[in-house]
């Protein structure tokens, strides 16, 4: 019982030791080979590095729910790209632009809404034909970024609100708003998966699937609600991300897909699902936000950070199946 | 019987799958504070018949009745939902949730926003772990239970609603003796609630002890109830298998050559300790005890599978290490695995591709498979073994339970091993072919191949083998020749019972 304990609490703490780690290496090695005079730690950058953990950890926490559920989604990078787009044209219709700035919360309910559908799409083929989520979400992937590119071909779609890009720049108790969905949308998932009746039947779907249709749970409208939430909070990212730029390229969004997975797999979600933790991907977008930004400081190109990364989760994936053996006398498959 | 009603009555259902009459007009009932066994060998349509009742398949023909109410029943929770619960023998958890989500699982108690009521929830949780003498909290993960355990957990859903019929299907397969009394005060405790209780069990000590009427399944087809305090082990034995249980043994004994495979103090973790024994050319070792007693897992390490945690394995008197199955066959060790669809064949490709599947990188000319030689070598043991298809094109997947398993023992007899393991090789194959498989054992060994058949039928162990290792709990219990071996001493070294001095 207490090694198993022992081994729970190594398995839930292994993240935050992590981006202690790296905080603690990139402070103090990172100083000496730092090509700026600022020191990695400070006050200000860690704000910024959460503020820009943001929109990528926003969409791995949907990601975070969606494995749990034992799917993957795919076409999230699209999804955030087409609300994105939502969100800024919506704004220059003319009805929209006669309400002055109260046109900015309906285009957000617009290009969360447009999140939602994207994500009850996959969520009902998923569901009705039982096809692989894998499959599904490749194919809206590729269906929804063919969206994105007919709306306005190569060129990106622009619109800038200053009402809104004050908002989304200001600051609020110390932290940038950006921040604040973060952690907000953290709170909710979290509350959610843990208290929720709606969490648990998740991960006992995507444990055993099997025992979870013998116990009368309905795998099926589960699996929607987290298509869902996917897709909106894909769309809140947008919200969040675009409010601040105020300009679409038509080739946004792409990989998010990606980084979300390696986010929610380094945080220690199984991939097969019914195992992990939101508390848990919020630390895995938070260490690779560290990574990136650490190596940059340390004066590391993007393709050198990208190495380290990937070098690292598959470290980390090794780790994980050395600790989750079963001694010596496992089946050899 | 305090109430005639029946809680649960089936008329006349019948199921068929392409090929097969699964169930064919099966009818029996239950009533209350009744316990009734269901009984039938392996493939007889037990589980057939409790996933019609669950919803999972729907009958072709018959009717439903809950307490004298005809029911369609679609699915596992609308069962649930009418009083019928399923304890299911293959354990039906999510091992990374508590005790007390899986016992609740699809019933979570609810409060205000689908939040989960978890203090009710622990709280009823540990009044049923109480009832049930467990050790363990509703906290507790269930990954981290023994498989006893776990099937406590499963137990312990039937206790979460107050049900009209509990369906146990071969709840005591993993379970100590002490667990038994416990899970049989539960079933005791059901029935004095006027629950009807169905026991599928094969174990005749045990149907014998709580059941007050048994029904029987033969291929498919209901053979009668019988009540209990009426009958007796021979009657019931004769409706499941439409004669008495042959339990004659091996008598032909051939020459024996040198020991081809010794092994000693063999050792693999938890699931095996200290074993020895050793098999001769010609020879025929029967490996015999319950599920779960160590004897695949024996097989395993024997074939590079696991690594064992101490012992050695000698081959021709020579110690070897085995790490991986490729070793193993290089050695002249094969085993016919225990699921044949799963592990034995590939079911989609055809029986030519599965038969030369261990030897096909051997079988080339320049840079393409020899197709002659693949031809070549499924004729011999086509002929050989009498497998009777209508070509090497026809998918294994198509044939009936006895070739596919002479595909596999062919595919391994043509890597000309010395040493031969067939794990349970007639499972789920019909009578006729059972007797072939069974020659064909003996004709191998012979031929001279040291041959060793792990079997959890006591006839077929009796029938095939010239000495019989006993296993309990992951230990030799005792060694038979078939000259000494009885039924009865049989069954008591595999139920862990030391024999008494005499």
């Amino acid at each position: 019982m207490t090694t198993d304990n022992r081994k729970e609490i190594l398995k839930r703490g292994a993240i935050w030791a992590f981006i202690l780690v790296e905080l603690a290496f990139f402070s103090i090695i990172g100083d000496r080979l730092s090509v700026s005079d600022k020191a990695f730690m400070d006050y200000a950058n860690m704000l910024l590095l959460l503020k820009q953990s943001a929109p990528i950890g926003i969409i791995a926490l949907g990601m975070t729910i969606i494995m749990i559920n034992g799917n993957i989604d795919l076409s999230v990078g699209a999804t955030f790209a087409l609300a994105a787009i939502v969100l800024l044209d919506s704004m220059t219709w003319p009805f929209m632009q006669a309400l002055g700035d109260w046109a900015i919360p309906l285009a957000w309910v617009f290009a969360l809404l447009t999140g939602a559908t994207l994500g009850a799409i996959n969520g009902l083929i998923v569901w009705k034909t039982g096809v692989d989520a894998f499959i599904v979400t490749l194919g809206s992937m590729l269906g929804f970024r063919g969206l994105v590119f007919m709306f306005n071909g190569e060129q990106p779609t622009s619109h800038l609100n200053w009402t809104l890009v004050d908002f989304a720049e200001g600051h609020f108790l110390g932290l940038h708003t950006p921040t604040w969905f973060l952690l907000c949308a953290a709170l909710v998932l979290w509350l959610l998966m843990t208290r929720t009746v709606h969490g648990r039947n998740a991960y006992a779907i995507g444990n055993n699937r099997e025992a979870a249709v013998n116990a009368g749970i309905r795998v099926g409208p589960h699996m929607l609600l987290n298509f869902i939430l996917i897709g909106f909070l894909a769309a809140l990212s947008a919200v969040v991300f675009y409010s601040e730029s105020g300009s679409v390229n038509p080739n946004d969004g792409m990989l998010f897909e990606l980084w979300a997975i390696t986010a929610v797999v380094l945080g220690g979600t199984k991939l097969a699902g019914g195992y992990g933790s939101i508390i848990s991907t919020l630390g895995g977008v938070i260490a690779i936000q560290l990574l990136r930004k650490g190596l940059g400081h340390i004066g590391a190109d993007t393709q050198t950070v990208n190495l380290v990364i990937g070098l690292i989760l598959i470290a980390v994936l090794i780790l994980d199946r050395q600790l989750n053996r079963k001694g010596q006398g496992e089946l050899k498959i | 019987m305090t109430d005639p009603t029946p809680v649960l009555r089936l008329e006349g259902i019948v199921k068929s799958f392409p090929g097969v009459r699964a169930l064919d007009g099966v009818s029996f009932d239950v009533r209350p504070g009744e316990v009734h066994a269901l009984m039938g060998e392996n493939g007889a349509g037990k589980s057939t018949l409790m996933k019609v009742l669950g919803g999972i398949h729907a009958p072709n023909e018959g009717k439903i009745f809950i307490a004298e109410e005809p029911v369609v029943m679609t699915s596992p929770m609308q069962a649930k939902a009418k009083g019928v619960v399923f304890i299911h023998q293959e354990l039906s958890l999510a091992d990374e949730l508590t005790v007390a989500e899986n016992i609740f699982l699809g019933e979570l108690p609810l409060k205000s926003f689908g939040r989960v009521d978890w203090a009710k929830l622990y709280a009823r949780t540990d009044a049923i772990l109480k009832k049930l003498n467990v050790r363990f909290t509703a906290k507790t993960r269930v990954g981290d239970l023994s498989i006893a355990n776990q099937q406590m957990v499963e137990i312990g859903r039937a206790l979460t609603v107050s049900p009209r019929a509990v369906i146990f299907d071969e709840p005591t397969a993993s379970l100590t003796d002490a667990e038994k009394v416990v899970l049989f005060d539960v079933i005791a405790d059901l029935q004095s609630q006027g629950v009807g209780i169905v026991y599928i069990s094969h174990r005749m000590e045990e149907v014998f002890k709580i059941t007050d009427r048994i029904s029987v399944l033969r291929d498919g087809q209901y053979r009668g109830t019988l009540i209990t305090a009426d009958t007796d082990e021979d009657e019931v034995t004769k409706l499941m298998i439409g004669r008495s249980l042959d339990l004659s043994r091996n008598e032909s004994h051939h020459e024996m050559g040198d020991v081809a495979l010794e092994v000693r103090g063999l050792s693999c973790g938890t699931l095996f300790q200290d074993v020895d024994f050793a098999v001769r050319k010609g020879e025929v070792l029967g490996f015999y005890g319950l599920v779960g007693a160590g004897r695949t897992e024996i097989a395993e390490t024997i074939f590079g599978l696991r690594n064992p945690t101490a012992g050695q394995i000698y081959l021709n008197g020579r110690e070897v290490r085995i790490h991986s199955p490729i070793d193993a066959v290089r050695m002249g060790i094969s085993l016919v695995p225990e699921d044949r669809k799963g592990q034995g064949l590939v079911l989609s490709m055809n029986c030519r591709d599965n038969m030369t599947l261990p030897q096909v990188d051997d079988m080339t000319a320049g840079p393409f498979v020899s197709d002659g030689a693949e031809i070549a070598i499924f004729d011999q043991y086509r002929d050989k073994l009498d497998i009777r298809t209508p070509g090497w094109r026809q998918l294994v997947g198509n044939l009936s339970g006895g070739n596919q398993q002479k595909i596999v023992i062919g595919k391994w007899l043509s890597m000309r091993p010395d040493v031969l393991i067939v794990d349970e090789p007639t499972r789920g194959i019909d009578v006729g072919s059972k007797s072939e498989i069974h020659s064909l054992i003996r004709d191998l060994a012979a031929q001279g191949f040291a041959v060793i058949v792990i079997s959890s039928e006591m006839p077929e162990v009796l029938h095939v083998s010239d000495r019989i290792v006993a296993m309990y709990s992951g230990k030799v219990m005792r060694e038979f020749t078939s000259e000494e071996v009885t039924e009865d001493n049989l069954i008591q070294a595999i139920s862990g019972i030391t024999e008494k001095v005499a």
